[in-house]
């Protein structure tokens, strides 16, 4: 039993502030690219537009650990540019993520209806105005459900950044069995496997009830699902 | 900015000169002049599809034209030089479908443009929101969100929200044509009170009945133009073009008179 205390303990202090380092990292860069992009693609101009689908398709075209195993070992092997593992994962996961995230943004712009935008301009808004205080508001609400896809999915795939020795949660996982299966037994890769799994669960879940929180928080009347269908 | 004004007259607030627009093949637009004094009412009719929202659109470039020129008072707002946002803010619009900002109060939505656009600090603009919401009769639904709010009650708040910017001019894009008919009543009480308080208003409506008491001039449009515009009175029992009378007489079949 003091085995799996131990090294569920070893997870959680030396696993797990990686593992949220990176989520909230990616989950910030993704933001910080993903939503001027999205705007870019529904207000920009024509070349803009080009431009940020190209970029969206090629970063939801790839497969994530392809994506990580480039910015690490194939900028190392061709460049001699090695940067440190995380960063790696941080650049690659996060190139990602602003793909996927752009593509959240840019539906929930695109379904707030055209006149909000034309009354803000009639009152003499400037379109950076009426952006900014009419259509991101309503936006942004309007991205949360979308949005807790992507956190969740963005948690789990820190996981791939194990592949190029990030000491995450996994790869804590995977040192912690191979150090202990010759003392204690091969059956103990499953049990340390479940715990990773388990802190993966609760983190998922955490971090969703509190985007649910948000949300309510957020909610206003005229943005819920209405006409409920009794029977 | 505009050296000359060629054909600048007697203080006409609204001017507008050979306005052509078209969407693709379809040539909404094919000359429209007109103009109005300051305190005026005019009320445009016609047949669905002749242009008269395109009209409203093309005056405050919501739709560019194509071809033609306006000016508000001696500002040419066709011109590219001047600022379309200035002009715009002295330009009240009310739309069909009313189009409150859906995640602002109905007061945040009537402050937000003396806020946004003229800079006015919080507090004066909720002071000057409250007066509006006031004039309009729903003071008590200041704190309500527009899906809270009915048809008849959203349209009064997007008027007040356009009088808060002190407009020189109103248009209303059809105001009434999106409510339940026990609504209509409760709008068009606003603009009659508005008109009689002097408001410079170009309204596209069916209400005969706002039209024939309310307005000082009746512009009928057919096929992208003015084809005939007098004062009610004349235009109702006498009008020149017969498609104006056969117009005219499809709506009485329809609304009544």
């Amino acid at each position: 039993m003091s085995t799996i205390w131990q090294s569920l303990e070893l997870l959680v202090t030396k696993g797990l502030p990686t593992t949220v380092l990176l989520t909230l990292g990616l989950l910030g860069a993704g933001l910080a690219l993903g939503f001027p992009i999205a705007f870019l693609q529904v207000y920009g101009y024509r070349p803009f537009r080009w431009l940020c689908r190209g970029y969206e398709q090629l970063f939801r075209g790839i497969p994530a650990l392809v994506l990580i195993l480039i910015f690490h070992s194939g900028l190392a092997r061709s460049f001699g540019i090695l940067l440190p593992a995380f960063t790696s994962a941080l650049i690659a996961l996060g190139l990602r993520s602003s793909a996927y995230q752009s593509q959240i943004f840019r539906g929930a712009i695109q379904s707030v209806p055209q006149g909000q935008m034309m009354a803000a301009r009639a009152l003499g808004m400037s379109k950076l105005q009426a952006i900014r205080s009419i259509i991101l508001p309503q936006a942004l609400r309007l991205s949360i459900p979308p949005w807790t896809n992507e956190f969740s999915s963005v948690l789990k795939d820190t996981s791939l950044a194990s592949a190029i020795g990030v000491l995450e949660l996994t790869k804590q996982g995977t040192l912690i069995f191979t150090r202990i299966q010759f003392v204690k037994g091969v059956n103990y890769i499953l049990v340390i496997l479940i715990l990773v799994a388990l802190v993966y669960l609760v983190l998922t879940y955490m971090g969703n009830a509190g985007l649910a929180l948000l949300e309510r928080r957020l909610r206003i009347p005229g943005f819920e699902m209405k006409g409920k269908v009794e029977r | 900015m505009n050296e000359q004004h060629p054909s600048r007259s007697d203080g006409a607030i609204l001017r507008v000169e050979g306005l052509h627009k078209s969407y693709g093949d379809n040539h909404v637009l094919r000359g429209v002049s007109m103009q109005m004094r300051r305190g005026e009412t005019v009320v445009v009719i016609g047949p669905s599809g002749t242009g008269k929202s395109t009209l409203l659109r093309c005056i405050n470039q919501l739709s560019v034209p194509d071809r033609g020129r306006v000016w508000l008072g001696d500002r040419e707002i066709t011109c590219k030089k001047q600022n379309i946002n200035c002009l715009r803010a002295e330009i009240g619009f009310v739309f069909q479908n009313f189009n409150l900002f859906t995640h602002l109060t109905a007061l945040a939505n009537v402050r937000i443009g003396p806020m946004k656009v003229k800079g006015l600090k919080k507090a004066a603009a909720t002071e000057l929101a409250m007066d509006e919401l006031a004039r309009v009769g729903l003071s008590d639904k200041a704190d309500a969100y527009p899906a809270e709010l009915s048809g008849g009650q959203q349209q009064r708040v997007s008027i007040a929200r356009a009088l808060a910017m002190s407009p020189q001019l109103m248009l209303f894009d059809e105001p009434t044509s999106a409510l339940d008919p026990e609504l209509i009543g409760e709008v068009l009480d606003v603009m009659v009170s508005l008109a009689k308080e002097g408001m410079t208003m170009l309204v596209v409506s069916h209400e005969m009945g706002f039209a024939r008491s309310v307005s000082d001039s009746i512009i009928f449009m057919e096929g992208g133009v003015i084809l005939e515009q007098g004062p009610p009175e004349e235009f109702f029992t006498a009008p020149k073009e017969e498609r104006t009378r056969v117009f005219l007489s499809k709506i009485t079949e329809l609304y009544g008179e």
